[in-house]
């Protein structure tokens, strides 16, 4: 099937079969493999983007579903070559070890702070708790989550 | 100079003697603290390209005309293959080769644990490769699995002899003592679970195997894919330059990667062989799980007399012992001691190390147990340990390179000491308390680890070394130390790693040993070009080199004199200096170990046995901290892994059947940022003056050591529940309250 769709802020155009992820599609068809795969079963939000300002898996949505939707994944978060403010406080605090995580935190942690300018801990307790992180010990990205709604 | 030695090598406290060929470490340590760039909170080099999605994982390897294989892996524990239609999987659509049990060692007619590969396809994509295997439609004879580890022990299905450990005359101990304890735990199975799941690219050119993989261990893959191949072991070219976690599970090659070598061989094509998250759960390797039957006997001064175990590690069809006696023999003084260790051979998935495999097990049964002891004695739990410090290795008296575990007691007690207000925080059903544990580890690193440095016309070093970052920030702590040592800015090094094509032999990640191996190497390679440089300086000014220095960037003399370094390297033109560097031998006669102590605070429900961490100070000491943001990230991490050892995590298996019931990150669960607690990290920070030019201990696994007994320790003062086994679940708890009820009651009727 044919599917067009704008990701990060381009169109683009895809043959994909019917059951296929739009994960696997941004991954490997549209040469975007920042979003990452880490169970593609919807229990790890490392494929976490932004359908139509929606947070979700991408590994839980077909394909076919974003056809003629909008997606931003974590490569389109950087603005004229500017990293987003959450980027830069994952870098910053040290919230990242393996990275392989990164990815699907980053995108909910700005999807988070884009509904909510200065989160409690308790909200970013409930907003990132479908994001696994099994290096860090979440404390620093706490600490990453902090910094970029201060700024 | 070369030097051959014979020497104790030890990895994941596995001991081997043997010839090894070191080089000297001429160079003074830097004096004690922190330093222009080494100890100073650093980020991470490499940070925003894994924030912005731009590093490149084995996960995100594409290659040209690349196929994808799917493995069939045993349904049963233990089976003999009746029939198999490799023949139908060829005719499938999209398939590209199959292999099937004559073809490869990896792969078997007749599995002896869940998952044991069977048959490998190679297709145009995963899908194809799946549905291919659909067909080959196996017939089994089921055969009855060995599931119970003290049932293989008695039927001696054991995977090395038994380890006994005797000194001293541990009957007479127990006779000397005033209070004797014993007490069995058990300790669960357990899954890394690293976000990327195990995998490899593999790709022929020529005669050489390219092989990208998400390694701890480059060199070691190297030689384990080489040997199986029959190739020099430079046929074999590994690549890994960010890998997605490991945990010690990613320390071989793996079957699904000698999967991917023999059907690139076999098609010409580039071949991608990944786990999914459920293979992961089954076969990627485990923490085995134990049974520690455990006994401390002691003077009514706290004095311990006799110290005894006996340990029974689940270690499934394959893997080693690890040293789950190791606590217990080392960490107290104690001149009675008797252990003995069985590891069973099941027909469960293969066991792997796992950040501080045994310690983190042995810990856990030894710390309860000396509570349970303090509380017998009527003992403060930290003074009791402060009684039995260890001044040497009691398993053969050598002394310590630098121990500093009294100091982290020392800084714990201002931890400890807020047990009263926590108690005194309980309300209702939810009970407050605070425990403490103590940590000791390997963590020395050794040799060989070798580094290159170049440095150009322009300035800038490169350092090369075919090392793996495996997440713990081993680019950045190099690139930290090479600056140091040339007196250049942090953004004026580079660092190319993960490439065994490109770069010298370089420690496995594994063992806390990155930073103690290659971190002393990294920096005689950086001597070597500041010297060469100084060589250049001296002559072009005409000064005499003692005099001068390299510093803040730039190249300066006694008399004040100052030039910038690009106007020295400037005249290299073309011209490179390329300097050197060794990982020197470790002190001989003398221990290299890790010392710690964590204190937890809990608060727990006893109507609904709920329990919270709500609070973890860990005081390590580790020798020089080369990176403290580093190395609080790592504490941290391994905090929250050892919570959800102790609070949430366990593989569960069918006890009929043998097939592993928690396949999926739903069904195993990890922790999340819900769960995590206050974290206080401190580190004692002094450089050890025994080892290497740097002074540094590894401090991978120390944090991950000490946080369950911690928290089950907590836990008793809360309660006065002894939880002698893990996880800690609801039930687990709610037995143990009652347990602790009936106990009271029968302590209250007998006569006084
Ligand atoms: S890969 Fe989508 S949730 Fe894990
Ligand atoms: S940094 Fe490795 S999983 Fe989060």
């Amino acid at each position: 099937m044919n599917v067009r769709l704008t990701v990060n802020g381009e169109p683009h155009e895809a043959e994909v079969w019917e059951g296929e992820s739009l994960l696997f599609a941004l991954r490997e068809r549209l040469g975007l493999p920042g979003s990452k795969n880490a169970c593609e079963q919807g229990e790890c939000g490392s494929c976490s983007v932004l359908l139509d300002d929606r947070l979700v898996c991408s590994c839980l949505v077909l394909a076919v579903q974003a056809d003629g939707h909008d997606v931003v994944t974590v490569e389109g978060l950087a603005e004229d070559g500017r990293l987003h403010r959450v980027q830069e406080a994952f870098a910053a605090t040290g919230a990242v070890q393996c990275g392989f995580c990164t990815p699907g935190f980053v995108v909910a942690a700005a999807d988070l702070l884009e509904h909510n300018a200065d989160p409690s801990d308790d909200e970013i307790r409930e907003a990132l708790s479908g994001n696994l992180c099994r290096c860090t010990g979440y404390a620093k990205i706490f600490d990453a989550v902090r910094l970029a709604a201060s700024q | 100079m070369a030097r051959l030695i014979r020497t104790e090598k030890e990895v994941e406290g596995r001991f081997t003697e043997q010839w090894i060929v070191v080089e000297e470490d001429a160079l003074d340590q830097w004096p004690a603290g922190p330093r222009t760039v080494v100890g100073q909170p650093t980020r991470r080099v490499d940070g925003v390209e894994r924030a912005t999605g731009a590093a490149v994982y084995t996960a995100d390897v594409q290659l040209p005309g690349m196929l994808h294989a799917a493995v069939l892996r045993s349904p049963h524990a233990r089976a003999r293959l009746v029939r198999l239609d490799l023949d139908a999987v060829r005719a499938a659509p999209g398939v590209r080769a199959v292999i099937g049990p004559d073809d490869l060692d990896v792969l078997t007619s007749e599995p002896c644990y869940e998952g044991h590969g069977v048959a490998a396809v190679a297709a145009d994509s995963f899908e194809a490769a799946r549905a291919a295997l659909e067909l080959a439609a196996p017939e089994w004879e089921v055969l009855e699995p060995l599931l119970d580890p003290e049932e293989a022990v008695r039927r001696e299905s054991l995977l090395a002899e038994p380890r006994r450990h005797d000194r001293g005359d541990f009957d007479r101990g127990l006779a000397a003592a005033d209070v004797v304890v014993q007490a069995e735990y058990r300790t669960q199975t357990l899954l890394h679970n690293p976000l990327e799941t195990h995998q490899s690219v593999c790709h022929w050119e020529g005669d050489t195997l390219v092989l990208y993989t998400s390694t701890q261990n480059i060199w070691g893959v190297r030689d384990e894919v080489a040997d199986a191949f029959g190739l020099p072991h430079d046929g074999v070219r590994v690549i890994c330059r960010f890998m997605g976690g490991g945990f010690g599970a990613k320390n071989d090659a793996g079957d699904y990667t000698l999967v991917a070598a023999e059907l690139a061989r076999r098609t010409g094509r580039p071949v991608r062989c990944a786990l999914t998250r459920r293979e992961e759960n089954v076969v990627s390797g485990n923490r085995n799980a134990t049974i520690q039957r455990l006994t401390a006997a002691a003077r009514s001064d706290g004095t311990l007399t006799a110290l005894g175990g006996e340990f029974v590690s689940a270690l499934g069809w394959d893997g080693w012992l690890g040293p789950t006696a190791g606590p217990m023999q080392m960490l107290y003084a104690c001149a009675n001691v008797r252990t003995v260790e069985y590891g069973a051979k099941l027909n469960l998935p293969p066991m792997a190390a796992f950040r501080a495999p045994g310690f983190v097990e042995g810990t856990f049964g030894l710390e309860c147990l000396l509570d349970e002891l303090a509380a017998r004695l009527e003992l403060d739990p930290l003074e009791l340990r402060r009684r039995n410090h260890a001044d040497s290795d009691g398993t053969d008296d050598r002394p310590y390179t630098s121990k500093n575990l009294m100091e982290c007691y020392r800084r714990a007690e201002t931890h400890w000491e807020r047990r009263h207000e926590v108690r005194a925080r309980s309300e209702g059903p939810w009970k407050r308390g605070v425990g403490m544990a103590s940590q000791i580890w390997y963590g020395g690193g050794g040799p060989p680890s070798y580094a290159w440095i170049r440095v150009g016309s322009d300035g800038r070093a490169v350092v090369v070394t075919a090392m793996q970052d495996i997440g713990t920030g081993t680019r950045t702590a190099m690139a930290q130390i090479a600056a140091e040592e040339l007196g250049v800015p942090l953004e004026h090094v580079r660092v190319e790693i993960g490439d065994s094509a490109r770069g010298p032999y370089s420690v496995i990640s594994g063992g806390s040993s990155t930073t103690p191996s290659m971190g002393p190497a990294v920096r005689s390679a950086a001597a070597d070009v500041k010297r060469q440089i100084l060589e250049i300086a001296a002559q072009r000014f005409h000064l005499e080199e003692r005099v001068l220095d390299l510093k803040g960037g730039n190249v300066v003399s006694a008399d004040g004199g100052s030039w910038s370094l690009e106007e020295v390297t400037g005249l290299l033109e073309d011209a490179q200096i390329l300097g050197k560097g060794a990982r020197g031998p470790n002190p001989t006669g003398m221990r290299v170990m890790t010392f710690g102590a964590q204190v937890a605070e809990v608060a727990v429900d006893v109507e609904t046995g709920e329990v919270r961490v709500e609070r973890v100070a860990a005081i390590h000491d580790v020798g020089r901290i080369v990176n403290p943001l580093g190395a609080s990230s790592q504490v941290e991490g391994g905090i929250i892994q050892a919570i959800g050892h102790a609070l949430s995590e366990e593989r569960l298996d069918d006890p009929a059947t043998g097939l592993v019931l928690t396949q999926t990150l739903d069904a195993y669960k990890v922790p999340t940022i819900a769960d995590v607690p206050e974290i206080v990290t401190e580190l004692v920070d002094v450089p050890d003056e025994h080892l290497t030019n740097l002074g540094s201990k590894g401090l991978g696994e120390p944090p991950i050591i000490p946080t369950a007994a911690a928290i089950a320790n907590a836990i008793r003062d809360a309660t006065g529940a002894d939880v002698r086994s893990l996880p800690i679940t609801r039930e687990e708890l709610l037995h143990a309250l009652e347990a602790a009820r009936e106990q009271e009651r029968r302590g209250a009727a007998a006569p006084a």
